[in-house]
């Protein structure tokens, strides 16, 4: 299921703004990778590169490659609508359907995309993408209630569950939990966790203490300044990030004196 | 501005008075009481009651004010008034219409109204069925054009136009909305009589007329709730692999459809009422007619209209079914505007 | 974060994305019926254009003895003038019915009160014609009467006064009929209003009309006046109420109380229609499209005046 991710020179532009250029990294299978940054230095907009999403935006583009296990995700034959199945994704606020139920919520990748399926088939899926999502607990009682009904971290991890069940090889998290409380966070934290055994996961944080607490590799991006594109400043293990950057940046940035 | 610094009634220093909170209720009873004692003596009539208890009210409130609380205070109280008084002044002719309609609309409200039509009927009695039929059978064909292209023209101008065709579109839309109904009869006049000569008179005219009026309202109402559905469940839909038409279809429409048929229910609101355009495109008759693509069709205010401008003997059962017609129009109206808010109840997402 | 916050709106070489059918039908239908939006107005302006022709080059011995122009302008005067007597009404009771709303009554009556107003917008014409008829212009005779005795010297109420159905009589209807127009979209701007000014102004101590007068007004001048164009173009289009309240006299005058009045152009060709034939109806058509650019131009105006204070 887990898949390794080279990118290669990547460049992304909106229309003639260059917003990211020059990235270059492998993300390993089975691992949490983390980008850290201030704000604005496209490490969200170079997550998005890697489904594909960026593309929703009028006018974006990419040059270079993204190879996920050998496959070039921007080849001219490849339907954006593909990878994004391959490659779930988070976002920063929860985001579940309001016209349907937690359990219609949990089977929204099928049924959005008019997949048949049996009745069994469908309860299976329910309860182990709850279940994958430390979710079942709490909600196996009101499955048919709406989604919008639950608190906000129950709603981030019945999105989770909602991605898991396209049964992706990669999973992007947004800063997903930027907008939860602390219980809330440790909760996503330790699903995060129990997830890599199964999904490559990229996640992007403004929280350092989260990088370290949860990834495996951390990767920091910088920007010069407004205008200038962002780049990649430096990747490597999470504690060698954090103890020990070989850039000065780096270093300034994990340890509060940014800017 | 300087005025407003410089205000006179200290906070907390006590001195500044004010009018107790009954005054403006006392003015009221007051001046009412001197209104009618006056009328009384000139002869009651409503009207001139209502009239002089405002002006009476208005003068002693303004009078007292200012020389309790000062001018500033005498000037809110007197724009206040003026206010409310508008208001008021607004409802006297919706009280008035819906009374009349409904008071000389019930005479003929009657079984004979609804199953019969003007065929053959000399006198009094006689119905509007056909132009009830008429007018059902109109407001459906334009309902069933107007409301897929003006759905579909939203999602075009949220959805996928950019530029100035998109640019184009919007203004359009809103030159649309002000063609005068009068104006979008005579195009469909203009448009079939081209193709069918002279005395076309169809009920499809009459539809597309209708149309004209509909489509652009339609545009309206669901491009502003589309707008309204948020970006991250589209994005939500598209991360999970989900093309971009079955997320415009799946997410988009499903989530906003509670208020697209509010819109679509105002819309029809708007059109079944319209009388100018179908005068000049579907003409008028008195027996029932089915066929929209045969002939001329009555409408409810159609017949209304004629039944008034052009009334046949004993002209006072022809003004009775007028009204009626104008009775039964109102009703639908209305059903189609409370229809609305059910519907929009109904659809709307529940979180519980 | 900054970067993807302004994505310029030109669209640059995109990538080459393979499309799905599915998108690429959804997409066309869509556009399709956008188009057809403009196949729309192009075949009002062309088939109008078309049918009124025949009229606008025929001789004046062809339509009647008149030329177009002369039969036309008599119309036109008594179109803009029941246009231009319900704005001089109705804006200002629209606007403070508006200011009502917003400002004065409790919050919670406010959605009620709208949706009550808005009732006025959806009755029928032909029902307010019925109504102004039957029930207004009787009503208003004593009125008229009294404004004879004691200012007939002045020509606006010149007399005789006769049936009350009368210029000024059809004013007041287009006014009530215009009214939630105005109401409508001055009650948006003004709710728009930054409360902040606002409670800065309560909080020097003014009065709640000195706040609306320094802080809400202002601010919402060119809604109010988009408010009354819109209206506008609604009462000078406005048909069926028209041709039942007015009595007719032909010619244009300014005597708003008697039965000798100018009919409007949109009345004229509800009323003349059932009877024409010919070049008639091309001269009803013709009457039509003078009646489309006006109305046009007005509303154009408004959207310009909207769209100047929204993007400012």
């Amino acid at each position: 299921m887990s898949k390794r991710i080279d990118v290669s020179d990547l460049n992304i532009y909106y229309g003639d703004f260059l917003a990211v250029e020059g990235v270059s990294m492998a993300i390993e299978p089975r691992s949490v990778t983390a980008f850290i940054g201030p704000s604005g230095c496209g490490k969200s907009t170079f997550l998005r590169s890697l489904n594909r999403m960026h593309e929703v935006i009028p006018g974006a583009r990419v040059e270079g490659k993204v190879v996920m296990d050998g496959q070039d995700l921007y080849g001219s034959d490849v339907d954006p609508v593909d990878v994004r199945r391959t490659v779930g994704m988070v976002f920063q606020r929860p985001n579940p359907f309001p016209t349907m139920s937690i359990a219609e919520n949990v089977l929204a990748g099928a049924r959005l995309n008019s997949k048949r399926m049996r009745k069994s088939e469908a309860d299976d899926l329910v309860e182990s993408s709850l279940q994958g999502a430390n979710l079942w607990n709490e909600v196996k009682d009101r499955l048919d209630r709406p989604g919008a009904g639950l608190s906000g971290g129950q709603q981030q991890r019945l999105c989770i569950a909602r991605a898991i069940a396209v049964k992706p090889d990669v999973l992007l998290m947004d800063e997903p939990c930027s907008a939860l409380d602390p219980i809330s966070t440790l909760a996503i934290e330790d699903l995060i966790q129990k997830l890599k055994s199964d999904y490559t996961i990229v996640i992007v944080t403004h929280n350092m203490q989260q990088a370290s607490r949860v990834s495996d590799a951390t990767a920091f991006f910088n920007i010069a300044g407004t205008g200038k594109p962002g780049k990649l400043i430096e990747m490597a293990d999470t504690a060698t990030i954090f103890s020990n950057p070989t850039q000065k940046a780096t270093e300034d940035y994990v340890s509060g004196r940014f800017g | 501005m300087s005025q407003l610094t410089t205000s006179g009634s200290g906070l907390g220093l006590g001195h500044s008075r004010h009018l107790p909170t009954w005054a403006p209720y006392g003015v009221l009873v007051l001046a009412a009481a001197f209104s009618a004692a006056v009328l009384a003596l000139a002869g009651f009539n409503l009207a001139g009651f209502l009239v002089l208890t405002a002006i009476t009210f208005m003068i002693v409130l303004v009078v007292a004010s200012r020389a309790v609380e000062g001018p500033r205070k005498a000037t809110d109280r007197f724009v206040t008034s003026l206010v409310v008084g508008s208001f008021l002044l607004a409802l006297v002719p919706l009280i008035s219409v819906a009374w009349t309609v409904i008071s000389r609309g019930a005479a003929r409200l009657d079984v004979e109204f609804f199953t019969f039509s003007m065929r053959g009927i000399v006198g009094e009695g006689g119905g509007a069925a056909h132009a009830l039929a008429g007018t059902l059978i109109i407001t459906a064909i334009t309902t069933l054009i107007s409301v897929p292209i003006g759905i579909l023209t939203a999602v075009y101008l949220v959805e996928y136009g950019r530029g100035s065709l998109a640019r184009a579109i919007t203004f359009l839309v809103d030159v649309m909305t002000g063609i005068p109904s009068i104006v979008a009869g005579l195009f469909a006049l203009a448009l079939f009589v081209l193709i069918l000569g002279p005395s076309a008179r169809l009920g499809i005219m009459g539809s597309v007329a209708l149309c004209v009026l509909m489509i652009p309202v339609v545009v309206r109402s669901t491009e502003e709730i589309l707008r309204l559905v948020p970006h991250e469940l589209r994005e939500a839909s598209y991360a999970l692999g989900v093309p971009k038409w079955r997320t415009v279809v799946k997410v988009v429409l499903r989530t906003s459809v509670a208020g697209i048929a509010t819109g679509v229910t105002l819309a029809i609101a708007r059109v079944i009422g319209e009388t100018a355009p179908l005068l000049v495109t579907v003409g008028f008759t008195a027996a029932i007619n089915y066929n929209p693509f045969d002939g001329r069709m009555a409408t409810l205010p159609t017949f209304s209209w004629f039944s008034y401008a052009a009334p046949s003997l004993p002209v006072e059962a022809s003004i009775d079914r007028a009204w009626t017609a104008a009775l039964v129009l109102v009703i639908l109206v209305m059903a189609f505007n409370l229809l609305a808010r059910v519907v929009s109840r109904a659809f709307s997402p529940k979180t519980r | 974060m900054t970067a993807t916050s302004t994505p310029p709106r030109e669209a640059v070489p995109q990538q080459r994305v393979r499309q799905r059918p599915g998108d690429r039908i959804f997409a066309g239908l869509s556009t399709a019926a956008a188009v057809m939006i403009l196949v729309i107005l192009a075949g009002v302006a062309v088939f109008l254009v078309w049918q009124a022709a025949p009229a606008l080059v025929a001789a004046p011995e062809q339509i009647g003895g008149e030329s177009f122009w002369a039969q036309v302008t008599p119309l036109l005067f008594g179109t803009v003038l029941s246009a231009a007597l319900a704005l001089l009404i109705g804006a200002p009771l629209g606007v403070s019915i508006a200011l009502f709303i917003t400002h004065f009554a409790p919050r919670k009556l406010a959605a009620p009160l709208g949706y009550i107003i808005d009732l006025l917008a959806a009755i029928p014409s032909i029902v307010y014609g019925l109504w102004g008829v039957f029930v207004f212009a009787p009503a208003v005779v004593p009125i008229y009467t009294w404004l004879n005795e004691n200012l007939g010297w002045f020509p606006l109420f010149a007399g005789p006064v006769a049936s009350g159905r009368t210029m000024l009589t059809v004013g007041l209807v287009l006014a009530v009929m215009v009214l939630p127009v105005i109401t409508a979209l001055s009650r948006e701007v003004f709710r728009q209003t930054p409360t902040l000014q606002q409670e800065a102004a309560l909080a020097l101590g003014a009065t709640r009309w000195e706040m609306i007068k320094y802080a809400v007004i202002p601010y919402g001048k060119s809604g109010v006046v988009a408010a009354s164009m819109l209206g506008l173009g609604r009462a000078l289009g406005e048909t069926m109420a028209v041709a039942a309240v007015l009595s007719i006299g032909g010619g244009i005058t300014f005597n708003l109380i008697s039965n000798q009045n100018p009919a409007t152009i949109a009345a004229n060709i509800a009323l003349q229609f059932p009877e024409s034939t010919g070049i008639g109806v091309n001269l009803l058509i013709a009457t039509g499209l003078v009646l489309f650019v006006i109305t046009f131009l007005v509303n154009f105006a408004a959207r310009a005046i909207v769209a100047r204070t929204t993007k400012g």
